[in-house]
């Protein structure tokens, strides 16, 4: 386990994807993820955040540079301590299908038998405030519970790496707070390791230890920022002057990428 | 409210009918005119009783053909779009001759497969098939590959197989899709019984209410005509609301199109 924990979760030299039309979508880029970090890949659209995040996925094949999770250069599937969960910017449930079985689906298709699924799938409703639900149709919950089922589906499988695509982008700013304070807690408890992608600077400061800004045309790293608050994440945070400082570090950044592009 | 608005839906129709029932009877008294040409509602209703055994021996070899045809035509038509969408090339291989059965009027084709096809019975299925099987294949093909693209990629992040993509994702997205073309295909599975019996003219035992309106126009029998023309309007209306009912059972739970209040 020493051996493991001293290896970055995911390591991305030189990775980059240019699309059969010829278009660059991320120029080649390193980046590392270690355990326990919460990073946030932070750029306007078009920068490459959600292709990155899909070639860590496995759900798209780079055309240059290497990939390794956990040190292996295959992505794992589904081994202990090797898990990886995704969840997308829609909560992308299966509309005929219970809360319960939307949870499950993951361990279902791993062929787990019924009732270890049902017990998965509560447990995982209950780290996100669902109790109750499971019997519920997806058309029957608010658009900020159906995100959390898409949570629990992700948490249900016992991720070790959690990838998000703007997963609260789509909601009001009152229900994105609070499952931005939710998530945190979730990290904490869990130990998890997220990869998370937003446009929102305000979000990138309130949740990762670590922001990566990206600029557009084509896709690429331009700063690597490290978000050292010590401590608790809470509404004193997003209105203390650190926060305020890393938002402005941020938002230079973004900035200046976007002068050099018009320039 | 919901009781107002089923009120409303099976109240408004059944008005309109009446009146219109009502309208007819009162012009065909008004200006006298003759039973061979526009018989009245209530000379239509007293023949369908009278007529009552032939025409429901009829309404039986007719209904039955149609309800064989639709059944056949959704096994078969489903098995065809699920056969689809296993590959690209046996869709682009195969479905140009779907087309080609729907495009072709089965009229034409009905006199060669009563010749090729001993039983009578089983050509009038076949007919009727080839009508009704169109919309099933494409509407159930369309329905198989219009899958959130979501979806299809949480499947293959936890490595699922391609049975499991076709039985938990393909196959219940497509359902909305499928009766939709059974919709269609209920009314079209009559007519095509109806046309086939038309062309193949059987008689005596086997006689659908087809051939009772032939033989009914050549006699100048226009009240059983018109009698026999409404058993097979009332035969479309069943299928009809079979398939919605199906419909509803197996989609109200869960599909926009099937919710109350949507």
């Amino acid at each position: 386990m020493q051996a493991a924990r001293a290896e970055p979760a995911l390591e991305a030299r030189a990775l980059g994807k240019r699309y059969p039309n010829g278009a660059l979508a991320l120029a080649p880029v390193d980046l590392s993820v270690w355990p326990g970090e919460f990073v946030t890949l932070l750029g306007p659209s078009g920068c490459g955040k959600s292709t990155l995040l899909n070639l860590v996925a496995g759900l798209l094949a780079p055309s240059s540079g290497t990939l390794r999770w956990w040190g292996e250069a295959e992505r794992p599937r589904g081994a202990a301590g090797h898990r990886i969960a995704f969840v997308f910017q829609a909560p992308t449930l299966m509309p005929w299908a219970r809360v319960r079985d939307n949870v499950a689906l993951p361990l279902a298709l791993a062929r787990a038998p019924r009732d270890a699924r049902d017990a998965a799938a509560a447990q995982a409703l209950a780290q996100v405030g669902l109790e109750g639900f499971a019997a519920h149709l997806p058309r029957e919950l608010s658009g900020g519970m159906q995100m959390r089922v898409s949570i629990a589906r992700a948490l249900c499988v016992e991720p070790d790496l959690l990838l998000m695509d703007e997963p609260f982008g789509a909601l009001d700013e009152f229900t994105r707070q609070r499952l931005d304070a939710d998530l945190l807690a979730l990290w904490a408890r869990r130990k998890l390791t997220v990869l998370f992608v937003t446009h929102s600077i305000q979000e990138a400061v309130f949740l990762s230890t670590r922001v990566v800004v990206m600029g557009a045309r084509p896709g690429r790293i331009l700063a690597d920022h490290r978000i050292d608050w010590q401590g608790a994440r809470d509404d004193a945070f997003r209105v203390s002057t650190a926060f305020a400082e890393h938002a402005r570090i941020l938002s230079s950044c973004v900035a200046s990428a976007g002068a050099a592009a018009t320039a | 409210m919901t009781d107002r608005r089923r009120i409303a839906e099976i109240g408004a129709p059944v008005v309109v009918a009446l009146l219109f029932l009502a309208a007819w009877e009162a012009v065909v008294r008004l200006y006298a005119i003759p039973v061979y040409l526009v018989p009245s509602p209530g000379v239509v209703a007293a023949t369908l009783v009278r007529d009552w055994t032939l025409l429901f021996a009829s309404l039986r070899v007719t209904l039955g053909i149609a309800l064989t045809a639709l059944l056949l035509a959704t096994v078969l038509g489903a098995a065809a779009a699920l056969l689809f969408v296993q590959s690209r090339w046996i869709e682009l291989s195969l479905f140009p001759y779907a087309v080609l059965l729907q495009v072709t009027p089965i009229v034409a084709i009905a006199p060669l497969i009563i010749i090729w096809v001993h039983d009578t019975r089983v050509a009038l299925v076949l007919c009727a098939v080839v009508v009704a099987i169109f919309p099933i294949i494409s509407n159930t093909t369309l329905g198989l590959r219009s899958v959130d693209p979501g979806l299809l990629a949480l499947f293959r992040l936890h490595d699922a197989s391609r049975w499991q993509v076709l039985w938990r994702l393909r196959v219940p997205s497509a359902l909305p899709y499928f009766f939709g073309g059974l919709r269609i295909a209920s009314g079209l599975a009559l007519i095509g019984a109806v046309v086939a019996e038309f062309v193949a003219g059987t008689g005596g035992q086997g006689a659908g209410l087809a051939y009772q309106i032939l033989l009914a126009g050549i006699q100048l029998n226009v009240p059983r005509l018109f009698a026999a023309l409404f058993l097979i309007t009332a035969c479309g209306v069943a299928l009809f609301g079979a398939v919605l009912l199906a419909s509803r059972i197996a989609l109200a739970r869960w599909h926009e199109s099937e919710l109350a209040d949507g």
